[in-house]
């Protein structure tokens, strides 16, 4: 059974070490998904199985037969880019560049997850929704290391699109 | 050196010093910058508005192809061995295993690598970018815990690094320096920064320090740091027959590729570096061993190589910061004015590289004083070799000097704002040289005022939240305005209104493609969707450097130039039917896409009028930059006045840091919206030196410890507050656009304002970064 990025299907690779994030940078040449330490401790390699986040890296890609998988290339639709990412351009929150896609997928991945109520490390009360206030973005956000410094403008963009166009998402 | 370079270099140190006597003398007019930048001027711009990135779209989409993405066919994957002592000889080295390994194509070990040259040094020329003046993988020498020792090549990524894990080594070891007290036994020696000697001494500063009826005198330390961009340093390599192509993530394509000509023997025209995406550098991005060995092996096995690093594979071969150990004492008069600044110490280099931390560079422009003692000496010590990272010198610097008059106020009971405003020099306090823009009292003054500076309470440990101690700090971060030699720009126009502005330079998210648009729309007269920026490509003319904060000032130089050249040529080409004709190229400026007498606009003729009267379809420009001779005819620098609020919990020690705010005087700011980011980006940067970040090195064996961002931590979400950010915007009449460059101020500063808040939160001094809790406990 192939995997599906994207809505199309991939066969699964022939090498059993190959992770997900090396069969999509360097087999199926989708290189939006970042390498950045090649042991889950950076997040730039973020990618959405099932609508989860995931570290790709992390990841075997024999393991996800059958799996929907939606990479920072799978994002923007017919009328153009999704709203994180046009949201991370209007906030500025990128310089570089490099960790933007697993940035984004992740903010999608996590505004699943606020939905669904789950609670975060900072959350006071565990059993109410979320309330969506910085310091519960910033903290289910961590895992995505930024070096340029572009976090005010990435947890902004994030607000913006959650609280704006919570629907949109 | 030969005799030639010997004489040449003789030569050319005259020549310098002859300048250097005259050019601070010589008439304002007759400088760079001495009459203003005519867009300095102009208020209803693209200039100070904010912009968002023009490269925003292919980055948000992943769509930008970074060095290591770039596909080639039949590609072979790379995987490094390092050594694993720190000095000694390869006794032994087999590769039977990895040869025979699935997929494998190929193992390059010193025995069957191409003959090269030793890179030159970074600094034994203007276009020397080599990391270290050691040959790579030509012998059985190691001189670094971590040295890649063999390349293995092979079909697959997978296979590659599974085949690395075969290469079996042996060493005889030597005798190493990996401890600083060895290295400081063998004793210091004077440090040389650009040729310059870092030493500076104005009158008997001790004797002054020992009059003084205030006086401080501390040691302050600051470890190894690394630069960590998230893109893991990578390259993608082929031999287009005797052409070198290099696609890299480097700061300077021009002197790389220079550089590498070098090492194999060829014409510079036969290295060709592409990077127009850069994953982020701070310094850690130029020539490094990788690439050397990356392009020898893909000449071996005539095959293209991805070279990528892994994480644990930067640390091993491409160096940070290095460690500081300097000492401040600062005498002052009853009434708080300064008579004594003695800032000197040692900073740890190795026996091969030329990169001594000059933390004096802030604290020769930081404040007056009747006398000074400024030193930086080295000392060696076997590792990687250290390099420039994000504002090297003044980043450690600052902290020991800012700290320093923060624990000086506290003595004399002055209100540390006041104190510095109090010992704000009128002029460079050690050159003498004129300030050429300096509003640094306006930063400290609007920075107090909306931070709430006044709120603060002068004991501390006093104020309490629950089982929080709150403390605020405040410091002054400095770093100088640069534009380097050498920079060009080529402008072509075209009759249809669009033009293509090419330079040598980089963009690693600083905005330089979105600001040289800007710029370049504005002096050109054209709308900005009409400019097309090129840049990041060896075969642009010109070299244009992503360090030294100078790449804007240093485009902006060049643009003037090939726009000067382009409007003559325009005119030359109007001629006699022209409404410009008889004018000079200086009466004449651009806009709304026409050339336009400056003080009568109804004199003006279109691009396309001319071009077409010419029948020509486009016109190119190429001209190099002024040389910079107005950073010898003023002081130049960026300012920063830095307040934050942190709290430390009683308990645990845990500190957070609850607001900072940023007050920045660095000339106009040309994209509010991306120069907030980069001042942002900066200072949390100084957030990680201050708290966290520490290249851990283990003194037994001169090994890198945590070569991983889970172990060397870096500020992540959660660490980060709002941050704010505000500026005097006042134009610096001297410089291309009014500009400073703004990407190393932000860190600057920033530590020892976090350490002064912590000081007044628990009454506790940490001189010794970072500030983890065991230190508070």
């Amino acid at each position: 059974m192939p995997l599906i990025i994207n809505g199309s299907p991939a066969p699964v690779p022939h090498d059993p070490r190959v992770s997900l994030l090396d069969l999509l940078r360097e087999s199926l040449h989708l290189p939006g998904t970042k390498k950045g330490c090649d042991q889950g401790a950076c997040g730039a390699c973020t990618v959405l199985v099932d609508g989860e986040r995931i570290l790709s890296c992390l990841a075997l890609a024999v393991q996800y037969e059958g799996r929907e998988i939606t990479t920072v290339e799978g994002l923007a639709g017919e009328n153009g880019l999704h709203p994180m990412q046009e949201a991370f351009i209007v906030h500025d929150g990128f310089q570089c560049g490099y960790c933007t896609p697993g940035q984004i997928c992740s903010a999608i991945g996590m505004a699943a997850e606020v939905r669904r109520g789950v609670p975060s490390h900072v959350s006071a009360d565990l059993t109410a929704d979320v309330a969506l206030t910085r310091e519960e973005l910033q903290e289910r956000m961590s895992g995505n290391l930024c070096r340029c410094g572009a976090h005010n403008g990435i947890i902004d963009a994030i607000r913006d699109v959650l609280e704006t166009r919570e629907t949109a998402v | 050196m030969s005799i030639i370079d010997s004489a040449k270099s003789a030569a050319q140190t005259l020549v310098q010093g002859a300048m250097s006597k005259l050019v601070p003398l010589a008439p304002d007019s007759w400088i760079p910058g001495g009459v203003p930048d005519p867009l300095i001027a102009r208020k209803h711009g693209l200039i100070g508005t904010p912009v968002s990135r023009l490269d925003g779209p292919l980055k948000v989409q992943g769509r930008a192809r970074f060095s290591a993405e770039v596909d080639a066919a039949d590609i072979a994957y790379a995987a490094l061995v390092h050594a694993a002592v720190p000095r000694g000889r390869i006794a032994t080295l087999d590769t039977a295993a990895a040869r025979a390994a699935p997929g494998v194509i190929l193992v390059m070990t010193h025995e069957n690598a191409p003959r090269m040259n030793a890179p030159a040094l970074f600094g034994s020329s203007p276009t020397a970018v080599g990391p270290a003046d050691l040959p790579v993988m030509q012998d059985d020498r190691i001189h670094w815990n971590g040295q890649p020792i063999a390349i293995v090549l092979a079909e697959t990524q997978e296979q590659a690094d599974h085949a690395r894990s075969l290469v079996v080594a042996t060493y005889s070891i030597e005798p190493s320096i990996t401890s600083l007290k060895a290295a400081k036994d063998a004793g210091p020696k004077p440090g040389l920064f650009m040729g310059e000697p870092l030493l500076t001494q104005i009158g008997d500063a001790e004797a002054f320090l020992s009059a003084a009826p205030y006086k401080i005198d501390h040691l302050y330390r600051t470890p190894r740091h690394n630069h960590n961009p998230i893109e893991l340093h990578g390259a993608t390599i082929w031999w287009d027959g005797d052409t070198l192509v290099i696609h890299d993530a480097t700061q300077m394509v021009t002197a790389q590729g220079l550089t590498i000509a070098g090492v194999f023997d060829l014409k510079p025209e036969q290295v060709h570096i592409l990077s127009p995406y850069v994953g982020g550098g701070f310094g850690s991005k130029g020539l490094w061993v990788h690439q050397i060995i990356g392009a020898a092996a893909a000449k071996l096995a005539g095959r293209p190589v991805r070279i990528a690093l892994s994480r644990e594979g930067v640390y091993r071969i491409v160096g940070g910061r290095t460690l500081t150990e300097q000492r401040v004492a600062i005498g002052a008069q009853a009434d708080g004015c300064f008579t004594s600044i003695i800032h000197s110490g040692i900073a740890a280099m190795t026996p091969h590289n030329n990169m001594p931390e000059p933390f004096i560079l802030g604290t020769k422009v930081g404040y007056g004083a009747d006398s000074f003692k400024l030193s930086v000496e080295t000392v060696e010590m076997d590792m990687v070799a250290n390099t420039f990272m994000r504002a090297p010198g003044e980043a450690v610097g600052t902290f020991a000097l800012e700290c320093a008059i923060d624990e000086l106020a506290a003595e004399i009971g002055m209100d540390p704002v006041d104190l510095r405003i109090l010992n704000e020099p009128v002029k460079d306090p050690i050159s003498g040289l004129p300030f050429s823009s300096r509003h640094i009292v306006e930063a400290w003054r609007r920075g107090a005022e909306r931070f709430g500076w006044s709120e603060r309470i002068t004991t501390p440990g006093t104020r309490r939240e629950g089982e929080w101690l709150i403390g605020m700090g405040c410091a002054t971060g400095t770093y100088p305005y640069y534009r380097m030699p050498g920079a060009a720009a080529r402008i072509t126009l075209t009759r249809n209104g669009t033009a293509t502005v090419e330079i040598a330079a980089h963009e690693m998210g600083m905005g330089t493609s979105t600001t040289t648009a800007i710029v370049a729309a504005e002096r050109l007269g054209l709308p900005m969707d009409k400019i097309d920026v090129r840049y990041g490509d060896s075969t642009i003319p010109g070299a244009i450097m992503a360090g030294g904060s100078q790449q804007t000032a240093a485009i902006g130089g060049a643009v003037i130039a090939a726009h000067n050249a382009l409007v003559a040529q325009l005119l030359k080409m109007a001629g006699n039917d022209s409404p410009l004709a008889g004018l000079t190229s200086a009466e004449v400026g651009s806009e709304d896409g026409a050339l336009v007498k400056l003080d009568d606009p109804t004199r003006r003729e279109s691009y396309a009028s001319i071009l077409n009267r010419a029948q020509m379809d486009s016109i190119v420009a190429s001209e190099e930059a002024s040389q910079p001779l107005e950073m010898m005819h003023w002081s130049m620098h960026s300012h920063s006045a830095i307040f934050c609020e942190i709290a430390v919990n009683s308990i645990t020690a845990e500190t957070r840091v609850r607001r900072i705010l940023g007050s920045f005087d660095c000339g106009r700011i040309l994209n509010p919206k991306t120069a907030r980011s980069q001042f942002r980006g900066g200072m949390i940067m100084g957030l990680g030196m201050a708290l966290m970040e520490e290249t851990q090195f283990d003194e037994r064996n001169g090994r890198i410890m945590n070569p991983s961002l889970s172990e060397y931590h870096i500020p992540v979400h959660l660490d980060v507050p709002d941050i704010d950010v505000i500026w005097t915007d006042i134009a610096d009449p001297h410089t291309p656009m009014g500009a400073h460059g703004i990407g190393e101020i932000g860190i600057t500063g920033t530590a020892a304002a976090v350490a002064n808040a912590v000081y007044n939160a628990t009454g506790k001094r940490v001189r010794d970064l970072p500030i983890t809790l065991d230190k508070l406990l």
